[in-house]
């Protein structure tokens, strides 16, 4: 755990050696306020597009007959594997209109709207119908049900949707960079790289932490404590879907809309440059190096942060007591620090404390992957863990089969699903990784998104289109694999032994 | 010979006491529902006899060996104890032949026994289905299937039959009560049904607060309840006040013969004032009031076909209100009139 704790840890460590009156005077500075007010309502406006956008979208995918709507299901989720520096690229490069605040709300409302859609389109498959023919049959409208009842059913994953949206907004260097919009990361990014200004750059990410804890606090504050589940016995029933009638068209249409700007638009810019971009003198490694190398790293940190949330998620899901909080809690710590902190921290850590040991080397690049993306580990594998109760662990070890025998015959075979989705997730995340990446590449090494935004930096865009296509192409695959994953999971009550034993 | 006795047991879950001070045997071979409301810690005791939760004080002994106490703790997988648990808990990766051999050396696990057991349970050509495939009261008798295929020394069954509709849930409890009695097998069946309890047991085990209130066969328990409330648990009552005789208890329906074992009665000299229970089917109703002792009035009737329930009025306490079943449903006294109350048998009584 205190792996977890490190990057925050270096980060308060460094901020003091700089003087602690320094710090406050770089905090206190007008540019502070400014990022401050470019990155607060670029996040309000984009969290709440995307709020509506994916609630919307799985709303009429999963509650209405819309025609297609299993091709829909595929299309709207793909975004999700396109890396947002290359939606970014994909539609500065075709127009000049998209810079500055307009072009970013436009394209992180695309690039990042299906973190939204995913979570509540499986809330919306797993809530109780039944609850809404009562809330029709005590009077109340169809408009005021879906008010009411539906979106109350999806309350809590959109809230989880947002507050991810929010991180990742606050987190993004490569989009903001090619629209020319400042936030704190383009900022600390700036500063560590241009100005070498370390004591500036932690200061800043001290605020943008800050910030980060604030919106992951907020956000379980509002989450309340109500629980979204069937009450009674008994099958669940399929959801009856809501036809559309005449709203059939306009609906579709603002599919095709959404699926062209959001799909569309960076898949086929890059096929344009591609085929009609003119070679560049400019020399790079080879596009199956750098497809190797990136699939490597993200292979690697995939496997490593699978297995340590393991442990952690049979932890928190088994033993449920302090320690589970503490362990929930120092996973915010990860959550809240965007991951060019943690490639900042981990620079300083190696300069400072270890001899330059690891710095740019393959392995601390895998470790920060693996440390970046660990929360995201622990979602599958706990999805995963509820697969497997423990009341069935408990069958299987009366029946005389050996605590070893029952993970090796049970436990395994039920959690392996979602060790795959947990690796999947990490791995697509890797390979789409670029700011953490350019700040921990090893020399003389590229991976698909460095050597990308090399070209793209150079307006290159003939070169750098294939690796984006290549990127694409790799993590539409697990994205893929993932869709299938949460979709086909059952929804069953949560049965556990300590609560059954005191209801 | 391997009972299962049970004896000082003590659990709490935090701080939360659910087990207090039980005591428990049961014979081999025999079946025992263990009846109470819920929370009254009838889970709680099979976790604790399986092996999946540990005692806080007491013994648990099966047969000749402690399973658990203080100093001593077997762990489940050496218990053969099988557990059929509520919702089945079926694994949902293996096919039925897998989950009902999972107990089985490897070389058994496709064989002959696994075979029986599913022909056993009725369940013969659905080898090769999965869980998901089966109805709710298919997957129970897998899940009987694979605790029997153990060949354990007891069986526990925690409510296995409340997740079944009301058609499904009479014929499997009749299938699973015929399984274990041709298995010989020693079981325990929880259940808050109190049909359920009396209807399949040998021996009727009551729990309450964390302990069991009473034990007996289920006619001894029906008749001879140890408190009122027990008896009103039970099934239909009907209290009359009355006073000790010599010859039994004296009451509104004449002198009735007091059960020869009430305990409660020892020493209680004459005049005492006591609470009696007269069962709903003890009760004969007369049209003839030339010799009668206690006289009521009809207030309503209720027609089952099989039988008849009348409700009555008494004329000693207009406050007292008499439930009797009777079986000869054809000829039921009209609303509003007389009728004359006799008592068939002996009765139980406590001190007011």
């Amino acid at each position: 755990m205190a792996v977890l704790a490190l990057p925050l840890s270096f980060l308060i460590t460094e901020a003091t050696n700089a003087g602690t009156s320094n710090v406050w005077h770089l905090i206190w500075r007008s540019l502070t306020a400014t990022l401050l007010w470019d990155t607060v309502r670029l996040t309000v406006v984009v969290t709440i597009l995307c709020a509506v956008i994916g609630t919307l979208a799985a709303y009429f995918v999963e509650r209405t007959d819309l025609p297609g709507r299993h091709l829909w299901a595929v299309l709207v989720v793909i975004p999700f594997a396109i890396p947002d520096f290359v939606v970014s690229f994909g539609w500065s490069s075709l127009s000049t209109w998209v810079e500055g605040f307009r072009g970013a709300v436009l394209v992180m409302t695309l690039a990042v709207y299906p973190l939204v859609y995913l979570p509540v389109a499986a809330s919306f498959r797993g809530a109780d119908p039944g609850q809404e023919e009562i809330a029709r049959s005590l009077g109340a409208s169809r408009l005021s049900t879906f008010f009411r009842v539906t979106l109350g059913q999806a309350r809590r994953s959109i809230l989880g949707g947002c507050l991810l949206v929010a991180l990742v907004i606050f987190a993004e260097y490569g989009a903001f960079e090619i629209l020319g919009y400042r936030t704190f990361t383009t900022e600390i990014f700036g500063e560590f790289t241009i100005g070498f200004d370390t004591a500036s750059a932690c200061a800043l990410s001290l605020v943008l932490v800050l910030l980060s804890f604030f919106v992951l606090f907020g956000e379980g504050a509002m989450r309340g404590r109500g629980r979204v589940a069937r009450t009674g016995p008994g099958v669940q029933r399929i959801a009856t879907r809501r036809p559309l009638g005449r709203a059939k068209y306009p609906v579709l249409f603002a599919f095709v809309a959404l699926v062209g700007a959001a799909l569309g638009v960076p898949v086929g810019s890059s096929l344009y440059w591609m085929f009609e971009g003119g070679a560049h003198a400019l020399s790079g490694v080879s596009l199956v190096s750098a497809a190797l190398t990136t699939a490597g790293y993200s292979a690697a940190a995939a496997a490593i942060a699978t297995l340590m949330a393991l442990p952690v998620a049979l932890l928190v899901v088994r033993y449920p007591s302090r320690l589970r909080l503490l362990l929930a809690r120092s996973t915010f710590l990860i959550l809240a620090m965007p991951g060019l902190v943690v490639a900042l921290a981990l620079t300083y850590f190696s300069e400072q404390h270890a001899q330059s040991f690891g710095y740019g080397t393959p392995p601390l690049l895998i470790f920060a992957y693996a440390l970046m993306f660990f929360p995201l580990a622990l979602v599958g594998v706990r999805t995963s863990l509820a697969q497997a109760p423990l009341a069935i662990e408990e069958v299987a070890s009366s029946l005389g089969v050996s605590r070893l025998g029952v993970f090796r015959r049970v436990t395994l075979p039920l959690v392996a699903p979602g060790l795959g989705a947990a690796f999947c997730l990490v791995f697509l995340s890797g390979v789409t990784e670029l700011t953490a990446t350019l700040i921990l590449i090893p020399t003389g090494v590229q991976t698909l998104a460095t050597q990308f935004w090399a070209y793209q930096q150079n307006l290159s865009y003939g070169q750098a289109a294939p690796f984006a296509l290549v990127m694409i192409l790799i993590s539409a695959g697990p994205a893929y694999v993932l869709g299938r994953f949460f979709d086909r999971l059952p929804v069953r009550r949560t049965s556990s032994p300590v609560n059954r034993v005191l209801a | 010979m391997s009972d299962l006795e049970i004896t000082g047991l003590d659990k709490s879950y935090r701080t939360q006491s659910v087990l207090r001070n039980l005591d428990l045997t049961v014979k081999e071979g025999t079946f025992v529902s263990i009846l109470g409301p819920s929370g009254s810690g009838k889970t709680s005791l099979l976790r604790v006899i399986a092996g999946f939760d540990r005692a806080d004080r007491g013994t648990v002994r099966l047969g000749e060996s402690i399973v658990d106490d203080p100093t001593h703790f077997i762990e489940p997988d050496r218990r053969r104890i099988g557990y059929v648990p509520q919702d089945g808990s079926l694994f949902p990766h293996l096919s039925v032949m897998a989950n009902v051999g999972f107990g089985l050396a490897r070389r058994d696990r496709n064989g002959t026994r696994v075979e029986e057991l599913l022909e056993m349970v009725g369940l013969g050509g659905m080898a090769e289905r999965y869980p998901h495939q089966l109805s709710g009261g298919q997957q129970q008798r897998v899940a009987l299937a694979r605790g029997l295929a153990i060949d354990p020394d007891l069986v526990l069954l925690d409510e296995p039959f409340s997740s079944l509709d009301a058609s499904l849930r009479a014929s499997v409890r009749h299938d699973v009560r015929l399984v274990l009695r041709e298995a010989g097998t020693t079981a325990i069946l929880v259940t808050h049904d109190q049909d359920e309890a009396l209807s399949l047991a040998d021996q009727v085990a009551i729990m309450h607060d964390g302990h069991v209130s009473q034990c007996d066969a289920p006619a001894t328990l029906y008749a001879k309840p140890s408190t009122p409330e027990l008896a009103r648990e039970l099934g239909e009552v009907n209290f009359l006040t009355g006073t000790k005789a010599r010859d039994g208890v004296e009451t509104p329906l004449g002198t009735l013969r007091l059960e020869s074992s009430s305990s409660d009665l020892k020493g209680a000299s004459d005049g005492t004032a006591l609470l009696v229970l007269v069962r709903p089917e003890q009760i004969v109703i007369d049209t003839d009031l030339s010799e009668a002792r206690g006289t009521a009035t009809v207030v309503h009737t209720e027609f089952y076909g099989h039988d008849a329930v009348v409700k009555l009025r008494a004329d000693w306490d207009e406050s007292i209100f008499i439930t009797v079943r009777t079986s000869e449903a054809s000829a039921l006294p009209l609303r509003e009139s007389c009728v004359a109350l006799r008592v068939r048998g002996s009765v139980v009584a406590w001190r007011q």
